[in-house]
């Protein structure tokens, strides 16, 4: 998936993850597409929770080898 | 402050202990991360989480509830070892190293993404007379109230806490 920016939020833990998205979200232009590299769990449930609140669209959700990989769409 | 139509949340914040400063810290940055108007109303000892100048201890003296992870399992502090001289500094040095291994935020990082996010923190001016403190003594872009000030955020936020 092509992504117009990525986050590499590996080693972070609750909350940060969130907070360096939200502040590469308001960078980019709407429709763009951010990815986001995280290794924390939490951050599963976590990103489904901001993009149900922020209106913002999560495209897809992946797990290997311990990476978590989300796009989100800034709508 | 973000859309006059998104949600909002006040959170009293009482304590300024290390471990007692990450609740209100971690809820009012990510609320405002996702739209949410946050005011945070800092009084007794939350008011010292607005020092230029953060110095934060760990409770480590009764809290038995304080397990750290030692040799594969846990151990807590028996008090009559937590009120030796010391005792607080080795185990906030030792919480510190342990969050920023594990990749948890420092208070300072909050603060700062809170103060980015324009999350309103309020000094309890009551609080700072009290303890004699001064704004000088404070970061700047915080402002001064009283309980009126507090009890009008929180009659009109979503979301009230008291932490």
């Amino acid at each position: 998936m092509d992504a117009n920016a990525t986050l590499d939020a590996q080693g972070l833990n609750c909350p940060l993850p969130i907070l360096k998205a939200k502040k590469e979200l308001k960078a980019l232009e709407t429709g763009n597409v951010l990815e986001i590299l995280a290794t924390d769990p939490g951050s599963i449930a976590d990103f489904e929770a901001f993009c149900r609140t922020t209106g913002n669209e999560l495209l897809s959700s992946n797990e290997e080898n311990g990476i978590y990989t989300f796009y989100i769409k800034k709508n | 402050m973000a859309e006059n139509n998104a949600k909002s949340m006040s959170i009293i914040v009482t304590k300024g202990s290390l471990d007692w400063a990450y609740p209100p810290m971690i809820l009012g940055t990510t609320a405002a991360a996702m739209g949410v108007d946050v005011s945070m109303f800092f009084t007794f000892y939350g008011l010292p989480l607005l020092k230029k100048k953060l110095d934060l201890k760990l409770t480590t003296l009764g809290n038995p509830a304080m397990e750290m992870p030692m040799a594969g399992g846990h151990m807590s502090m028996p008090n009559i070892f937590a009120a030796l001289p010391g005792a607080t500094a080795g185990a906030t040095i030792m919480m510190k190293n342990m969050m920023k291994k594990k990749g948890v935020a420092s208070i300072e990082e909050l603060r700062e993404l809170a103060v980015e996010a324009d999350i309103e923190l309020i000094a309890c001016q009551m609080t700072m007379d009290l303890f004699e403190y001064s704004l000088d003594d404070m970061i700047d872009g915080i402002t001064l109230g009283g309980a009126a000030t507090y009890m009008e955020r929180a009659l009109k936020s979503d979301i009230n806490l008291f932490i």
